[in-house]
């Protein structure tokens, strides 16, 4: 295959991987953005997420698509409403303590990854795609699955900016986020928005989940991975600041497609993480932040 | 008097934040001795001003001079080893330590750098338990700072100030939340010091100022309006509009 | 009588743990000291780890990278280049100090939560590095020294560190030195400052410290003693392996300090112990040993966040250092 399609197909590899990443990575951001903590557990709200959905598609028989669709319902609002109560239970008495907070889910991390192991297994299982569809291009075929991946996460995410931004919901967010003193008197109850948008954040990783489970498969420690990935994004794309994630999804999503094809994977990590702590060192508001107000 | 080298100047010394002039061109000099304080009213820039002096923060233009030396880049940490001392307009102290604990932080540093004593356990205690007795701590010397009163922890600051043996010691609000009768007290303890040590103050209690200061700055929008003897700036009639109430 | 000041106290109750763990040699029962022999060691870890997060309040998510240069500076020094032990513990040291010295310079611009992750990083890329010269370090499988390269040289003879005994006493005397060391440490006026700088940092810099290089010497000590637990436990244990790198063995030191007590002399070595006896009878009845951690993280946190010794010192014995 000459260089072109070549880089044609990486460039789609990585278009991919940069949508899924920003859904993930909005999810981590949206979390820290309002509640000002991290969640270290986010990669096994993204696991819980692609196992529930292997789960939910097996029960169902007939089409696939079925199955694929009702998981991609369900599984967000399970892994939602389990993150919601890991708040009410556990963050919420931290009283946010940031550091704190770090301890408590890398505790929640651990759990979320033995029960995984326990009642799933160590096993790596795929779930099947709605459709099989291929595109025919000039050079090579491609999955039409793929591309509505790409699709459908352009909609959620314009979906989740439209909240944010248009709606009550979206700004009793962005007042909690500006000042939560203020956001209390004013009679906003700030316990409930902050389930509630960590709750957004783990649906929203469990949603990529599901959307990746047909191309990867399901298994108890797949979190990890896009756990370091989407911390990069976040903070290249300024802690948060939900364009600048996006912005630096599909940055580092299409950069690891070509990088890979130049180095070995263990060096590209290497070296985009070394870039990435360096980043934080030398220009913490991000690539594309502004400084911080 | 012009023969006095001034211990401190500052030269067109300015702050901007954003659009707004906290400090605006301030030239001001203060001769070794000197206890003078800055008065005027809320916002007027003061607390900016001995910021700029002490190295908090950092002048957009002008210079600081300090005992002949140009300062205006040295980090604050290495013009506190100079001489400035700065006490905290809020109370600051170490809550979770003993109240000698707090002194102590000041005096070894202060040991570090003082060659002929160095910093000896014995020097140590020496030097701190001196500090607390001037300000009259020395029976609290095993209480943890933050159980102590208001009051007592406005004097724990000053004793760690004092204990940095500054030749110069800036005092921002010291007497703010203090009661009448620790007011009294606190102007006999900064006439003693006054004796050893220049002191910069900012006041906005009027009495302490008149009972205190050598000479007055008056400040207003980051700039200084009047400046002169108590006697002086109490007759002057802008300084009466603009803040006296007059 | 005479009154026991608080400091002849701590320093009479350090004695006796050292004594007692020393008696322990001689009791304990042939498993049991092969564990507490291990526990040793990391207690160094956790001790290490402690002066950073403890006293000085850096809460860094990538001390494996120290325990690991220590491991592998002593490790690859005798597999590759056949050094005896005690240099090759030497090369430990140093290797520890220098990823400190650069880590330190580099991660102590942030503070906080950016910290928290730019350490994370940094240990990340070290334990990349691990895998990425699979030649030299063999990755996960890791390198097993050999067994007559394990010898302690002295004037007066030898010493066979991989004799339980042996192992036992020598990872003794290093926990003694350590926890020496530390002890002096906290109560001379360096241990002072670093608590005044967790507690208030500008309040410092107004006193006339220079926070940046204290906070510094307190990451490169750190990184010195989390190395000299590599070390050692490279050439006690004869294992060396990708594993010690990954980010599990930075949140374990968190995890020991956290239940035993931050900021405590002692509470490292207790939480370090009763982490593993949890872990170990929880093994016995289910493999979910990695819940147990979870739960004891996020249970210490919300309810005990002072640990055993902190709570201890909280109700009972105000002196502990």
């Amino acid at each position: 295959m000459a260089f072109g399609p070549y880089f044609l197909l990486a460039t789609l590899e990585g278009l991919v991987t940069a949508a899924v990443l920003s859904l993930i990575a909005l999810g981590l951001s949206l979390v820290f953005g309002v509640m000002r903590v991290v969640n270290v557990a986010h990669g096994e709200f993204y696991m819980l997420g692609a196992v529930l959905a292997w789960w939910v598609a097996s029960l169902f028989g007939g089409h696939p698509a079925i199955g694929f669709m009702v998981a991609l319902v369900l599984s967000p609002l399970v892994v939602a409403a389990i993150a919601f109560v890991a708040e009410r239970l556990v963050l919420s008495r931290l009283k946010y303590e940031p550091e704190a907070t770090i301890v408590a889910t890398i505790g929640l991390l651990y759990i979320i990854q033995q029960l995984a192991l326990t009642f799933y297994g160590p096993e790596a299982r795929p779930v099947e795609a709605p459709f099989h569809y291929r595109m025919q291009l000039p050079w090579f075929g491609y999955s039409a699955y793929k591309l509505a991946v790409i699709g459908f996460s352009i909609i959620m995410m314009l979906a989740t900016w439209f909240v944010l931004t248009r709606t009550k919901i979206g700004l009793v967010m962005r007042a909690t986020q500006f000042d939560r003193e203020t956001a209390q008197a004013f009679g906003i109850p700030v316990g409930r928005v902050y389930a509630g948008v960590f709750a957004l954040g783990a649906g929203l990783a469990a949603v990529a989940a599901v959307l990746i489970v047909p191309i990867q498969q399901a298994h108890y420690l797949m979190g990890h991975d896009p756990l370091l990935l989407s911390f990069i994004v976040v903070i290249i794309g300024g802690l948060g600041s939900l364009r600048g994630t996006v912005l630096a999804a599909v940055l580092i999503g299409l950069s690891d497609g070509i990088i890979s094809m130049f180095f070995s994977p263990t060096l590209a990590k290497m070296l985009a993480t070394l870039a990435v702590a360096m980043i934080l060192v030398f220009r913490p508001q991000g690539l594309f932040g502004a400084a911080a107000r | 008097m012009a023969a006095v080298k001034p211990l401190l100047e500052t030269h067109e010394l300015g702050r901007s934040f954003g659009g707004l002039r906290a400090v605006d061109g301030v030239d001001f000099s203060l001769p070794e001795g000197e206890t003078h304080a800055i008065i005027g009213p809320n916002g007027a820039g003061k607390t900016t001003f001995v910021s700029l002096i002490c190295g908090r923060v950092a002048p957009t233009d002008g210079r600081v001079v300090f005992d002949g030396k140009d300062i205006s880049l040295m980090p604050a940490h290495k013009r506190v080893r100079a001489g400035i001392a700065y006490t905290f307009q809020i109370t600051s102290v170490f809550a979770n330590l003993t109240a000698f604990d707090n002194v102590a932080l000041a005096v070894q540093r202060q040991l570090i750098d003082d060659h002929e004593r160095g910093l000896s356990s014995r020097a140590l205690t020496e030097h701190g338990m001196d500090a607390l007795q001037k300000v009259g701590l020395g029976e609290y010397a095993d209480k943890v700072a933050g159980n102590l009163s208001y009051g007592h922890q406005r004097l724990l600051e000053v004793a760690m100030g004092l204990a940095l043996r500054p030749r110069l010691l800036i005092l921002d609000e010291p007497t703010q939340g203090l009661s009448d009768s620790e007011i009294e007290n606190f102007i006999a303890l900064v006439r003693q010091i006054g004796e050893e040590a220049t002191v910069l103050l900012i006041e906005h209690n009027m009495d302490v100022v008149m009972a205190l200061a050598e000479r007055i700055t008056v400040m207003e929008q980051g700039r200084i309006l009047a400046q002169g003897a108590p006697a002086e700036i109490r007759a002057n009639q802008a300084v009466q509009q603009a803040y006296l109430g007059g | 009588m005479t009154r026991l000041t608080p400091s002849t106290k701590s320093i009479a109750l350090h004695v006796g743990v050292v004594v007692l763990l020393l008696a322990l040699n001689f009791l304990l029962p042939e498993y049991h000291r092969g564990v507490f022999a291990r526990v040793l060691v990391l207690a160094v870890f956790a001790m290490g780890y402690n002066l950073a997060f403890g006293y000085t309040g850096l809460l860094s998510l990538g001390h494996a990278m120290f325990f690991a240069a220590g491991l592998y500076g002593a490790g690859l020094t005798i597999y590759h280049l056949e050094w005896s032990v005690w240099p090759a513990f030497g090369a430990g040291l140093a290797a520890g100090v220098v990823v400190a010295l650069v880590v330190g310079f580099l991660a102590l611009r942030t503070t906080g939560v950016a910290f928290m992750i730019v350490t994370l990083m940094f240990a990340q890329v070290f334990y990349l590095m691990t895998l990425y010269f699979t030649t030299y370090t063999r990755g996960e499988e890791g390198l097993v020294l050999p067994q007559e390269m394990r010898v302690l040289g002295f004037p007066g003879g030898v010493l066979d560190l991989s004799d339980p005994s042996t192992r036992y006493l020598v990872a003794l005397s290093l926990f003694a030195i350590v926890l020496a060391a530390i002890l002096f440490l906290v109560r001379a006026p360096y241990g002072r400052s670093l608590i005044a700088i967790r507690e208030n940092e500008e309040r410092m810099r107004m006193l006339g410290y220079d926070v940046f290089v204290n906070k510094l010497m307190a990451v490169v000590l750190s990184g010195l003693f989390c190395a000299a637990s590599g070390a050692a436990y490279a050439v006690l244990f004869g294992y060396v392996g990708s594993g010690f790198a990954a980010i599990q063995y930075s949140i374990l030191p968190l995890l020991w300090v956290l239940v035993g007590g931050a900021a405590t002399t002692l509470g490292p070595l207790i939480g370090t112990l009763f982490m593993f006896y949890v872990i170990d009878t929880a093994s016995s009845y289910t493999t979910a040993h990695l819940m147990v951690v979870g739960l004891v993280l996020i249970g210490v946190i919300l309810f005990f966040p002072k640990g055993i010794i902190g709570t201890v010192r909280e109700r009972w014995l105000p002196w502990l250092p």
